[in-house]
């Protein structure tokens, strides 16, 4: 457990350097936070300004403007959005959900699609498949994601109309539960395959490279000894190892995913943070861009602890409990 | 007289000499290089070649391709697309080469400092590291880009300024891994500074995969501006590939090759770079080099 609080320390250290930053940004920004209102509301008296000033504290020392900014954020004040005229924190809320939802099933498909094709292609390195492997994640990390994307809007909306191209849910509403959820999966389907797809060529490629390592290596060649089936040596004692870089790499790359999803969500009108993100750099938003960009941090944060639980699940070498021996995984007894 | 064999053997090729055989040998390079020089050729020679001015109206909006103004038709303000691929590759090229020399610099002057030095100044420069990691990058730029208006310089700092940590972590495990050898405590003992050591004795070895993560980094740069650009980000006054995506998004249904040619473009020079990097990369790295 040491471990863990020591993560979540360093975690706590992270984000509060991103809160210093925020307020950086901030104060980098031409013109303060009063002037960017008064210019929204077209105009105040010299009066109205005197006292905005005062109330969000620009009368104070920046030092003192940082710390009442601090204190602010801890209690979950992240401003006023001037275009969409509510807390930050709620329109964050909102559509964090949709976010966490495409994002998710991105990863899952990228994960289970990727490692498959890497674990075939590892078997037969030089058959078709591998070829394809190799061609399929060239491929997957030229294409902008966000043209593969229109891509796939052109062929399906135009061409075979099966899959809704814009949207979470059907403007008419749902009569029932079941509808309802049909539905969002419906529309998930385009987003999460486009996001997906980059990740797909990524984890193909890693795991195809592992697979090939690890089914090279000793002990599997006494599972093979033993007389094992070929599933139990590549499923049962193989994949667990050969998992490894792709774990690590999920973690690594969960705030590129993240990045992904504004672009993907951008294309699709998907209405979760992403889409928030661009909707706020056109009004220059700045207070509604800033909490996303905390609230993406924290995404990718928890996203880095969850790796590194995982991480001590699949590789008992790693994991913080204390065990007899140390065995390669996948061996069982 | 009978001629000795020769006892040492066939005297071995210059380093070189043995990379470029190495790499020519490899055929998925050689088609990058094709595609790069074709890609490179059509930025820089099509000028000349193609003489149509890419800002100005040449025929009606979302003329198709084949029309008798325009080969590749036109876009959502009547203006030609070939030209303004050809214009917008430099932009997007530039963005590119430039945003990667930046991220490059700084990685290797973050990865440098704290292979060479360790204990405290590690842990410090890795943290920095580690909070630009967390942050999203594209989210970042997009911050920063908003923040400071939107022209080609700001763009390229930005890009440069969040995608430097691979690098740096690159650089970081070269130089920890070199200041051990032999010939660098051999500096060391005739009286050399840190600076000397840093940037003419570990650095010069440290090169090699650092030049070919340096060319990666343009590939992603470059995917990064189409990117910015696609979310209305770019520089409105310089074509580049995604700003041309990114303006003629709406009209993607009426007009298809408005969205798509500039973004096969795209797609054949990050294709292009990432086959030129990963046949360099395997040339460089002897364990590969039979294969």
């Amino acid at each position: 457990m040491p471990r863990l609080v020591k993560k979540l320390a360093s975690a706590i250290g992270l984000l509060l350097a991103v809160v210093v930053l925020n307020f950086l940004l901030i104060q980098l920004a031409p013109g303060d936070p009063v002037s960017v209102i008064v210019g929204e509301m077209g105009g105040a008296s010299e009066d109205l300004i005197a006292q905005m000033r005062a109330e969000y504290g620009l009368d104070k020392p920046v030092w003192l403007q940082l710390l009442i900014y601090i204190g602010k954020i801890c209690t979950g004040d992240f401003g006023f959005s001037y275009y969409f005229k509510q807390p930050v924190l709620d329109l964050i809320l909102q559509r964090l959900p949709a976010t966490i939802l495409l994002v998710i099933t991105a990863l899952i498909t990228a994960v289970i699609l990727g490692t498959l094709m890497g674990i075939f292609s590892a078997r037969k390195p030089k058959g078709v498949l591998s070829h394809f492997v190799t061609i399929f994640s060239l491929v997957g990390y030229a294409a902008p994601v966000f043209w593969t994307g229109l891509m796939l809007l052109i062929v399906f909306a135009s061409i075979f109309p099966i899959f809704p191209v814009s949207g979470m849910m059907n403007v008419r509403g749902n009569a029932t539960w079941y509808g309802a959820v049909f539905d969002v999966l419906h529309h998930l389907v385009l987003p999460a395959v486009t996001l997906a797809s980059i990740y797909v060529a990524t984890y193909s490629r890693l795991s195809r490279a592992s697979m090939l390592d690890v089914l090279g290596s000793d002990y599997i060649r006494t599972a093979r000894a033993k007389g094992l089936s070929e599933r139990r040596v590549v499923f049962g004692h193989a994949l667990r190892n050969g998992l490894i870089p792709v774990v690590t790499m999920i973690g690594l790359q969960f705030g590129q995913l993240f990045a992904g999803a504004v672009l993907v969500e951008t294309v699709f009108n998907w209405p979760g943070l992403g889409r928030l993100a661009y909707e706020s750099i056109l009004r220059r938003d700045y207070p509604t861009l800033l909490g996303i960009l905390f609230f993406s941090a924290i995404l990718v944060m928890v996203a880095n602890i969850l790796t590194d639980l995982a991480y001590g699940k699949i590789d008992p070498r790693i994991g913080g409990r204390r065990r007899k021996k140390a065995r390669p995984a996948g061996a069982r007894p | 007289m009978t001629t000795l064999p020769d006892p040492i053997g066939p005297k071995p090729a210059h380093p070189a000499t043995e990379f470029m055989r190495a790499f020519a040998r490899n055929q998925s390079a050689i088609i990058g290089l094709m595609l790069l020089a074709i890609v490179l050729g059509t930025t820089f020679l099509g000028p000349f070649l193609y003489p149509v001015d890419a800002y100005s109206m040449v025929d009606l909006p979302f003329a198709p391709p084949g029309g008798d103004y325009a080969p590749l038709g036109t876009d959502y303000l009547g203006r030609d697309m070939l030209a303004g691929i050809i214009e917008g590759g430099r932009a997007t090229l530039a963005v590119g080469a430039a945003a990667a020399v930046i991220s490059v610099v700084i990685g290797i002057l973050v990865g440098s400092f704290a292979g060479f030095f360790g204990g405290a100044i590690d842990a410090l420069l890795m943290k920095v590291t580690e909070f630009f990691q967390i942050l999203p990058t594209l989210l970042l730029a997009m911050v920063l880009v908003t923040i400071f208006g939107a022209s080609l310089v700001t763009i390229t700092l930005a890009i440069g300024a969040v995608s430097w940590p691979q690098v740096a972590r690159l650089a970081r495990a070269e130089f920890m891994r070199i200041r051990k050898l032999d010939y660098v405590a051999a500096a060391r003992t005739s009286g050399a500074r840190n600076g000397y050591l840093i940037f003419r004795v570990i650095l010069p070895a440290a090169l090699p995969p650092l030049i070919v993560a340096a060319g990666l980094a343009v590939g992603a740069a470059i995917l990064f501006e189409a990117g910015l650009s696609f979310l209305g980000l770019g520089d409105p006054n310089t074509m580049s590939w995604g700003l041309i995506i990114g303006q003629n998004r709406n009209y993607l249904l009426d007009a298809w090759w408005t969205v798509t040619l500039p973004g096969v473009a795209i797609f054949i020079t990050v294709l292009a770079i990432s086959l030129v990097g990963d046949g360099i990369n395997d040339a460089l790295n002897p364990k590969l080099r039979r294969r």
